[in-house]
């Protein structure tokens, strides 16, 4: 009986020479470099993927496992909205200005029609102002919540979205009582608001702000210490603030690097400092942090609802001035004044002086920004929205360098792209 | 809350008897009236078309096709409230060749157009479209430079109006379809637009004159 | 945002760096604005970051037809310690459209530049990739100035027969040429 067992014997007996010889034949010089480009690959995830993020076209250049480089190619959902509302009159281009970044409808009609406001000098009564915050904080957590649910989606925690999504149900619930739509509600006039909340709303509210809280806490207490999605998102593509102002970027990616950057409290629109909240600001700006600072967005604004449903002055909720804003429906069958200016209003419509105005706000995924150039017609001479998706888009190849594939759709789920903004 | 449980005597007997039956037809026990009675209740007849009409219309597989706003609201069906589950079409493939109903959900600009046309090839036949909402349908809002109406370079079966349609307007559709997939899975297309089937063909590499790569993707035996 | 005077010192300071930079200024509903001569954007940008401006929120493009010069380009500055922000504004024609390009210095310029081209015509000299964005690689026209038709087309109703039925050009309807669906102005 030998120390040596057979296998072991037989292991020995292997002789690798021959092999060892051929390596040392390989070409010398700029061996590296051979072998590397050897393996470079670009791939192609088309316009139409299996991530539930829109039309975007990305060219991954790939090294086994590991992005190199990514180009991201837009205009799958090039609308030409912007070119549409140069035809219609500013009360008809509202409905079209919705359509753009699609989760965020209330932000884009309020961007608009804050900036036809400032042309006109269009004072907008403290209701409204309100009613307004009410509407664009509701869509904000709607708009984090399909985020969230898609985003776990792609992550693999497949349960979150029915969980997400029926939150949303109850906001599209609360936007279908005092809108009469789900989507797309053009509630947001040039003025105020289309029509004052029905009785119910402010309880159902409140009821959905407290519920929402107990829900957004049962949603962190399966996700927040996850270790799959700590593993999958912490300390996954980060990118330190000072990059992420050199492309322009805003909104919750900002934040997560660590700059309280938002517009809310740095110049605040439509009653946003009667309110108190504060800005949920990440450390590190990894996914992880881009997570956790929508998540407490939505603590916040549900804070804001609450405080605007408690403070909601009586008063009316459009303005006054009637060569802008529609007469109220029951003064058309007494008053023949209201009867045409509605029929000014609606055939031609309100004429705005010549000047150029650039309107910025808060949105879900940071600044919109409304340029809007009148010429002293009824239309729009130049409509153009500031979308931060499509400023945030150039920041998402550096912030994927280097990183592998799986990481790199995290990355893409942090980084809340909506292609209705990016083509518009 | 009161717990009525119903008298055991009509029930229960009927109940013993059909368990009895059933294990009898098991054992092969079952004489000639009772074998009738019993195949009667519990075998039906149809024709194999139908049969197969109805496999296909109650587990049409969606293909995950959002291209804007609608998408959201076809997310939505899959949620909670309406539960698209509930029928059976639940399982939204991402490959196109594993999918047999495509739901074109939102505006289809352009430069997407193509993308769509090549999707909807790479699918096999038999395979439906339900265009969701107005713009898919016939440009809705936009009547402009940048968005072309699905009707234009694909055969489209159900349009469902909206802007966007409610997730229930888009159920609504979606059992249309079905009804229609029970009657006739062609649905008079191939007459409409004279055609046998969907072809995928590949652009001529440069150097090529012709294209010789044509998928002809046919109806098995087309 | 600055308020009148100190967009007018601003002005000033900037006319002290470089003499033919400002053409004109604008203060309207509160807000400043900046007109300079188109070659000399990429050093205004620059001076206008010494004074605290870091952030450029936005580039884009405007057709002022039937004015001239027709094309406009608009960047606005945003400096987030003083919470203060001034738009820079230059204008170019359609038969020399070339205006420097920021994006090497300013890198959210990238795509907004590229948007800027693709929708208006204007040539940004230095872009790393200046290619159409939005439209198709191969679209012919710039479909955001004026004059370009905002296009469309006629609803197609299969009970009408494979054509459809093109109601957007009526028989005795005056079309303006905005409207039409081939054809320049």
């Amino acid at each position: 009986m030998s120390s040596v067992s057979d296998y072991r014997r037989q292991e020995m007996s292997i002789d690798l020479s021959p092999a060892e010889q051929q390596i040392e034949r390989r070409p010398q010089g700029d061996h590296d470099e051979v072998m590397r480009e050897q393996e470079l690959l670009t791939l192609n995830m088309g316009p139409h993927h299996p991530a539930t993020h829109g039309v975007l076209r990305l060219l991954i250049t790939l090294e086994g496992e590991v992005v190199r480089d990514c180009k991201p190619i837009v205009g799958y959902v090039h609308t030409g909205i912007e070119k549409t509302m140069e035809d219609k009159s500013y009360w008809k281009a509202i409905p079209v200005v919705e359509r753009m970044d699609y989760l965020a409808y209330f932000f884009n009609a309020m961007a608009f029609c804050g900036a036809v406001e400032t042309l006109l000098e269009l004072e907008v009564p403290k209701r409204a102002q309100y009613l307004r915050v009410i509407h664009l904080e509701l869509c904000r957590i709607m708009s984090h919540m399909v985020w969230l649910g898609t985003s776990m989606l792609d992550l693999g925690a497949i349960s979150m979205f029915w969980y997400a999504f029926r939150e949303r149900e109850e906001i599209l619930d609360l936007f279908e009582m005092s809108t009469g739509q789900r989507m797309h509600t053009r509630y947001i006039q040039v003025g105020g608001v289309a029509e004052d909340i029905p009785v119910g709303f402010v309880e159902k509210c409140r009821k959905f702000c407290k519920v929402m809280v107990d829900h957004m806490q049962d949603m962190q207490a399966i996700l927040d210490k996850n270790e799959i999605v700590l593993h999958r998102l912490r300390g996954v593509c980060p990118l330190d603030a000072e990059t992420l102002l050199r492309y322009g970027v805003t909104g919750p990616l900002l934040r997560a690097a660590g700059n309280p950057w938002d517009l809310r409290k740095a110049h605040p629109y439509s009653s946003y400092d009667d309110f108190e909240f504060r800005i949920p600001v990440g450390t590190t700006g990894d996914n992880y942090d881009r997570y956790a600072v929508r998540v407490h967005e939505v603590y916040e604004s549900l804070k804001i609802i609450e405080q605007a449903l408690d403070g909601l002055p009586e008063g009316p909720y459009i303005a006054d001035d009637r060569k802008v804003v529609l007469p109220p429906r029951h003064e058309l069958a007494t008053s023949m004044e209201a009867l045409i200016h509605h029929f000014k209003l609606v055939t031609e419509g309100f004429r705005v002086p010549p000047g150029e105005v650039y309107y910025p706000i808060e949105g879900p995924r940071g600044e919109y920004g409304f340029f809007l150039r009148s010429d002293g017609s009824s239309k729009p001479a130049r409509a153009h929205m500031r979308d931060p998706s499509f400023v945030n888009l150039q920041a998402f190849p550096e912030m994927i360098k280097d990183a592998y594939i799986a990481d790199f759709i995290a990355t893409l789920a942090m980084l809340d792209p909506i292609l209705g903004g990016i083509d518009r | 809350m009161e717990i009525v449980r119903s008298d055991g005597a009509g029930g229960s007997a009927s109940f013993r008897e059909r368990g009895l039956r059933a294990r009898d037809a098991l054992k092969g026990n079952l004489e000639s009236s009772d074998l009738d009675a019993y195949v009667e209740e519990r075998v039906l007849t149809t024709q194999m078309s139908k049969m197969v009409d109805w496999a296909q219309s109650n587990s049409m597989f969606p293909l995950t096709f959002g291209l804007a706003c609608c998408a959201i609201e076809m997310m939505s069906i899959v949620a909670a409230r309406v539960d698209v589950a509930r029928f059976g079409f639940e399982a939204f493939r991402a490959s196109p060749r594993q999918a047999d109903m495509l739901i074109l959900s939102g505006r289809i600009s352009i430069k997407m157009a193509p993308v769509v046309r090549r999707i909807y090839d790479q699918m096999l036949e038999p395979k439906w479209v339900i265009a969701m909402g107005a713009c898919s349908s016939s440009q809705g809002v936009f009547n402009n430079y940048a968005i072309v109406p699905a009707d234009k370079f694909m055969p489209v079966d159900v349009h469902v109006p909206g802007c966007p349609p409610r997730p229930e307007a888009l159920m609504h559709g979606v059992l249309k379809l079905r009804t229609m997939i029970q009657k006739d899975p062609n649905m008079g297309w191939r007459q409409r637009y004279n055609a046998e089937g969907t072809e995928e063909i590949v652009a001529p590499a440069p150097n090529q004159d012709t294209a010789d790569n044509v998928y002809r993707g046919g109806y098995a035996g087309a | 945002m600055p308020d009148a005077t100190g967009l007018e010192l601003l002005a000033q300071d900037l006319r002290d760096a470089d003499p033919d930079a400002v053409l004109d200024t604008v203060f309207y509903r509160d807000r400043a604005t900046i007109i300079i001569d188109a070659e000399r954007i990429g050093p205004v940008l620059e001076f206008l970051r010494g004074r605290g401006y870091g952030f450029l929120a936005s580039v884009h493009g405007v057709d002022y037809w039937p004015d001239e010069p027709r094309l406009g380009v608009h960047y606005e500055l945003l400096d987030m310690t003083n919470v203060d922000r001034v738009t820079v504004k230059l204008r170019v024609h359609t038969e020399a459209p070339n205006v420097p390009s920021v994006a090497n210095e300013w890198p959210t310029a990238n795509f907004q530049e590229r948007e800027v081209y693709d929708m208006f015509g204007v040539v940004f000299d230095g872009h790393p990739d200046l290619r159409r964005i939005l439209m198709p690689e191969d679209y012919e026209g710039w479909p955001q100035r004026r004059d370009f038709p905002i296009g469309g087309e006629p609803v197609f109703f299969t009970v009408h027969g494979p054509e459809g039925v093109d109601y957007t050009l009526g028989t005795n309807v005056a079309v303006p040429d905005r409207l039409a669906t081939t054809g320049e102005q």
